[in-house]
This record gives structure tokens, sequence and C-alpha cells, in this order.
């Protein structure tokens, strides 16, 4: 298993609910992971239920089994002057130069210097080791930019290996992508069985292989509960109204004759069956494109409720189910 | 939190809803004073078919409209015929004249124009137009210009709004409809130009581009001695060619533009003009209303015109009536052949389940049975009713929260559809729904 698990997929695919469930399933017995966040949108202490995440390893969840979740939120800003301090003992400097506007140049304006630090950072996680010697964390789990931007953001420090052909930066964008680029890295996309986001995940998928980044799975979100089989799929074009009605009536459900209470409750549940069979249909469809992506392809179910921290955790425990961890 | 509202068993009244004024579409796309309509809203939440529904829809009653997308779907991309790069609005044919009134003889019908923002053609189109040709070679080689315009964090963005403010200036249109990039941050496309404008007007700009002439003056010595350092620390961390690169890029635009500032200014003030309607589109979850809120606080703050919600994929139902609970125990009953002769009399209507029903329900009777396979799907039917049921609930609490967070604007609802929307026709259907302004019962 990769130790830099990188999570990606389109906007409203639940990518950030993905990443947590997979750095709680990942945190088996006594192992710690490191789940990081990139884009500054607070989506992890958001989900958590905790207070913004500051610009420092926290521990916010022990998982089913004992593990630990750290998470941190990588700022672009603050990791370039941490950068700063490192190399060059950047004091006083290191506040002109934010006065004079060079940090917010350097991580908003700066190609990709940006991403080049928060890729940085998150490698850095990756590579660091205790007293020991050992691992400090046994997976980093990245809740990444979404897929349209998800190889641009990873292949950057090629980018700007390219660009700064000298110096620090040169430097240190070469040994992140070393990272990268290696099996310890995996990037995951996370679906819908929707139209668009499936078309986005084959497009990104493409993209990754010909950077030459190593994909790791497709994780199918929101899988909705199949309630009716094939066989019952094909009775509801053909059942007889007044069948359906009588049923209804049987079960408890008030007069089957024309005008009574199930039976005016046939139409309604007839029309919300087509509407199921039209959605299977499509998604079926889906599946097949996913099935033609040559990937392992894992499923997460739709939960009823509003994600929570128990969500989470029937998530992560779904996820080992299906041996992601 | 399975619980019901109260008023699911109530069909007429729904009562339970908090209200909220409605969005009217349609006066807002007849009014000739609204110019431009910015549809925002966190990605996955159907922007893109809202702006292109909405600019359609336009389109149809009269008005000459185009609309800028992002990111379109490719189909849809297709069917509206601008899923070619040239970065050109296209008319789209197949449009019909729906308008209420009969056209008077002035009255032309409307139009409908399309396209897709291609960024780094945008940018380079900034560039040509705004610097003599071999100034606008230079800056088009540059390396840095290069991996700027292909779209680092906040370009898209920037040349989206550019487009906007290309459109707007063109006067070819009486109404623009744009759609906004799935940013990292929602405002980002609000916030972008700003950066990049007030970073070119910065200090540091003028150190990078203009070193000697803070040198000369005496007063800035020690001023200078740190400008000189900090380049130095630049220059070491970029590495010198790209600190180079940098400056020649940085003063090639600034000199070229006139700053860029000015435009963004212009940008944001187009925004804020009395003829630009925002449209917060969201979809009734969690995360998207939460995004929704702080859309709405935000374009507030920025005395941005917000006109209201555009709530997408509501579902709905027929059987409101039939509470998830009833359905679930209902859907048992039929599960379990021997408890159906406990239903109140419909001897008359079916069977005598005693006959043929009580007996051990194994698979072989199942299906000597002729009514099992119907009372299977009748049980599924319910199932399916149910989870509905618990959907619209949730649907519903999401909702209000909203609401009762920000009462004053107005909103649509858009029932879900089942398939994605790929042509005319599907947006036709999705601009229908817009202008109900309600739910409709499916």
């Amino acid at each position: 298993m990769s130790r830099l698990q990188v999570v990606s997929g389109k906007g409203g695919t639940g990518k950030t609910t993905v990443a947590a469930a997979l750095a709680l399933a990942l945190a088996g017995e006594g192992k710690r992971t490191l789940l990081v966040e990139v884009e500054g949108r607070q989506g992890i202490a958001q989900l958590f239920g905790t207070e913004a995440l500051p610009y420092e390893e926290r521990k916010i969840a022990t998982a089913p089994g004992g593990g630990e979740v750290y998470a941190l939120a990588i700022d672009a800003e603050q990791a370039l002057l941490d950068y700063l301090q490192m190399f060059y003992k950047l004091g006083s400097a290191g506040r002109a130069l934010r006065k004079l506007g060079a940090i917010d140049f350097a991580t908003t304006i700066a190609p990709g210097l940006r991403d080049v630090l928060l890729t940085g950072k998150a490698c850095e996680a990756v590579r660091r080791k205790d007293k020991k010697g050992e691992f400090l964390y046994d997976h980093v789990v990245m809740d990444a930019p979404p897929t349209g931007r998800i190889t641009r953001f990873l292949n950057v420090n090629d980018e700007m290996a390219g660009l700064a052909k000298i110096g620090p930066i040169h430097t240190q964008a070469q040994a992140v992508m070393r990272v990268l680029k290696s099996p310890e890295t995996a990037v995951h996309l996370v679906t819908l069985l929707e139209e668009m986001p499936v078309q986005e995940t084959a497009d990104g998928i493409a993209e990754l292989r010909a950077a030459g980044l190593p994909v790791g799975r497709v994780i199918v979100n929101m899988v909705r509960p199949e309630v009716l089989d094939a066989a019952e799929l094909d009775l509801v074009r053909t059942v007889p109204h007044t069948a359906v009605a009588r049923a209804l009536s049987s079960a408890g459900l008030g007069g089957g004759q024309r005008g009574g209470h199930a039976e005016r409750l046939v139409d309604p549940l007839l029309a919300q069956a087509a509407e199921y069979a039209e959605r299977h249909t499509l998604e079926q469809e889906q599946r097949a494109v996913l099935g033609e992506l040559d990937l392992p392809v894992d499923q997460l179910p739709l939960l009823a409720e509003d994600m929570d921290l128990t969500g989470l955790y029937e998530l992560a425990l779904e996820l080992r189910k299906q041996g992601l961890s | 939190m399975s619980q019901e509202p109260q008023t699911a068993a109530d069909p007429d009244a729904r009562s339970g809803r908090s209200p909220a004024p409605t969005l009217h579409v349609d006066a807002l796309l007849d009014d000739p004073a609204t110019r431009i309509v910015v549809c925002c809203g966190s990605g996955g939440v159907g922007k893109t078919t809202t702006a292109a529904a909405l600019a359609l829809r336009a389109a149809e009653r009269g008005r000459k409209v185009v609309v800028l997308t992002i990111d379109p779907a490719k189909r849809l991309a297709q069917s509206m015929g601008i899923d070619s790069l040239d970065n050109v609005p296209r008319r789209v044919k197949g449009t019909e004249d729906r308008r209420e009134e009969a056209p008077g003889e002035s009255a032309e019908p409307g139009e409908l124009h399309a396209m897709m923002l291609d960024m780094k053609r945008t940018f380079d189109e900034v560039v040509e137009t705004h610097a003599d040709p071999e100034r606008a070679a230079q800056i088009l080689a540059n390396p840095f210009y290069q991996t700027v315009s292909g779209g680092f964090a906040g370009t898209q963005e920037y040349m989206a709004m550019e487009k906007l403010g290309q459109l707007r200036a063109k006067d070819e249109w009486d109404l623009i409809v744009v759609d906004t990039p799935p940013s990292r941050n929602a405002l980002d496309f609000l916030d972008a130009p700003k950066r990049l404008g007030s970073f070119l007007d910065s200090k540091l700009i003028r150190v990078l581009t203009a070193p000697a002439k803070l040198g000369g003056r005496a007063g800035m010595a020690f001023l200078n001695v740190g400008m000189s350092m900090m380049t130095g620390t630049l220059g070491k961390l970029l590495g010198g060619q790209l600190l180079k690169d940098a400056q020649t890029f940085v003063s090639a635009m600034d000199t070229t533009f006139g700053g860029f500032r000015t435009r963004a200014d212009a940008t944001f003030k187009l925004l804020q003009a009395p003829g630009t309607a925002f449209l917060v589109v969201a979809a009734p979850e969690r995360d998207a209303l939460r995004e929704a809120a702080y859309f709405v606080e935000r374009l507030a703050a920025e005395k941005m015109p917000l006109v209201g919600l555009v709530l997408n994929r509501v579902h709905g139902s027929g059987a409101t009536r039939l509470s998830a609970e009833r359905a679930l125990a209902a859907a048992e009953n039929l599960a379990e052949p021997g408890i159906v002769d406990q239903a109140d009399g419909n001897a008359d209507v079916r069977n005598s389940p005693e006959t043929d029903g009580s007996s051990d329900s194994g698979p072989e009777d199942a299906a000597a049975d002729p009514d099992r396979p119907v009372d299977e799907l009748t049980a599924g039917l319910l199932r399916l009713h149910a989870e509905r049921m618990r959907l619209l609930a949730r649907e519903q609490r999401t909702r209000d929260r909203f609401i009762s967070h920000h009462p004053e604007v107005a909103i649509v609802e858009v029932p879900a559809l089942p398939g994605d929307v790929h042509d005319l026709t599907g947006l036709r259907d999705i601009g229908d729904r817009l202008a109900a302004g309600h739910t409709e019962l499916s």
C-alpha cells in the first residue's frame, strides 16, 4: 500500500469525505495516518466537527481498531515562511517580504510555487522519521485539488524544475517529484455514477498516466442501494395498475378500488419506479465506462444522513472490507 | 433522525416549509435592465446547466443573449455547437421563438450565442490587443507567461472575468449569462483579479522592475539595502533565470497594459453595476448550501447584487401523504404473505390469502402464487417510496436551515431529473422548471 494516498475527484463527488474515511481506514492497530488539506477550505474541520485546523499537525480521531488520525491544513504562505526560515534563517526579513507582498506574490502568482510548497510539505510528512528512525506516519492521505487540476497540481514540480533551472527550489521540486512518481504514491479518483464525473474521471486518468503519475483506484461514492432487481424493473413496465392497487390495499393502505386510497398511490409509486429505472440504466452505462479503465473500482454507499463522524467510520469500515487499507 | 416532518401527511399545505420569497426567473430575464447574470456556486451543483438553461430561455423570450460557459459537459457543448475551442461566441441553432405576446413589427426574435472559455487563448488575446506586435511576441514567448497563462490557480477566474468584460464592451448582446469556474474557494473569481491587480501594482513590482529609480534617491538608501537583499533572496530562492524572466514578464505586462489594477477594478465595478444579477446555485445538500450561504454573505459584503438562490435537484413525490414509516410497514406486510390476511377487508378484490398465502412461504410456494411477483414488486415500490420520503425530509431540513439564516434570499427550486441534460430540449425543460418556481409533484 503506497504511503502517500492522493484523493481527487470532481467537485461534489465527496472527495474530502472519502479522503477522511481512507485516513481512518488506513489507521489500523497502532498505525498513524496524517490527513492533509491543501485548498484552505477547512473541509476536514467541518467534517470532523472540530474548530478550524491550524497549520499544525493535530490528532483529530481515533480509528476503529485503535489507530490515530492526525490532520493538517497546509497553508502555502506559512509553508513558504517555514521554508525560508529553514534554508535562510530569515527572521525579520521574512516579515519584510510579507509586507512587500512578496509572499503573496510567491504563493499566488509565481507559477506553481504555491503547489510546489503544498506538495512539498506533504512529501516531507511522508518521509519524516522519528528518533528511532521509523516513519512518523504510516500513511499520508491528501485531500487534493479536483480532477480537472490534479495532474497539473502534482506535476507542477516538474514544470517548476524546468522553470527554475538552479537553486533550492529546483532541488526541492526534483525531490518532490521523485516521491510523487514512485510507487510510494497512489492517486485515487472519486466519482459518482453520473455522466460528467465519470467522463472527468476517465479524462483525469488519461492525463495522470500521460504525466507518468501513479494511478491508484477509482472510488465510486454515494452508491444508492438496489431496491428493485432486474425482474422487478421489467415487471414495472407491464404490471397492471389494478394488480398493484390490490397489493397495496392488501398491505393495509386503504381501498384498492378506483379512487380508493391505495389506488391513488399507484401512479405516483410507479412514476418513482420509472425514475429509478431510468437512473439505473444510466448508472449501468457509467459502470461500463468505469469498467474499461482497467483499474480497481471500490464502492461506497450513499448514507441516509448528512455526513458526520458515525458516517465516516461506516465508510472507513467499508473501505477496509474492500481491501483498500 | 428518520422522524417525519409533521406536514408530510398533509399534501396540500406544506405548511412546515419556512416561507422564503420566490425568485421570479422570467421577470429577471425579461427585464431589459438586466444585462449580466452571473451564476455562482460550489462544484457539482449544476451551475453550467443552469446558466445555459437561463440563457436559452431568455433568448427564446426575445432577448439577444450570449452565454459564457467554463467547462460544459461534452455532449451539452456539442449540442450547442460550442465544442470547438476558438474562444468566440457562436450562434446556437435550433432555438425557438417562444414569446408570449405576438411580436410587434419591429420586435426581432431573440438569439442565443454561446461560447466556452479558452483560458490561454483569452490571455493571449489580451496581450495581442494591448501590445505592439513585437512586444506581444516577446511576452508570449516568455516562459513565465506561458506557465501563468496555462492555468495556475486564479488564472481561469481572472480570464472568465476578463472575457465577461470583453463581451460587455462589445455591446453586441443585451444579456450576458456567465458560468463561474469550479473554484478552490467559491469566490476566487472575485478575488483573483483583485489579487493579481494589487500585486502587479505593488511595491515589490516597482522594486523588481525599476530598482534604479529607487536607488537614486538619497532618502531611500536604507530601503534600497533591504530591497537588494530581498531581490537577492528571491533570486536565490527561485533561481536567477526565473527571477529575470519574472522581471521581464512583469515589466512587459505592466507597461503594456497601463496597470492590471485598472482592468481588475473595472471588472469589479461591472459586477457591482445595477444591471448585474448574481444567482447562487446550490443543491439541497449540506455542503452545497453552506457554500451558498457563504456566497450570499460575501456578495453582500462586496455590494454585489444578489437576486436569489437556484436550488437544483430538489426531489418531490406524488404520494407525500404516505409516510416512510407506513410505507415500510406495508412493504413488510407484503413481504410476509402470512400477515397479509390481517389487512382490512379486501377479500372481494383479491384471492383469499388464507388459501394460498398463509402456508410456508418457500420459494416454490411463492412461484405458485400468481400474485407473489406483484406483491414483491409492490413491496419494492413501497421501499423506494420510503427512501424518497426520507430524502425529502432531509432536503427540507437542509433547506429550512438555510432559510432561517437567510430569510431575505428569494429561492427557486428545480426538481431533480433522473439523467443529465444534453440538448436544447433538456435545457428548455430546465428553463420551464426554473420559471415555474416551485417543486412540481412528480
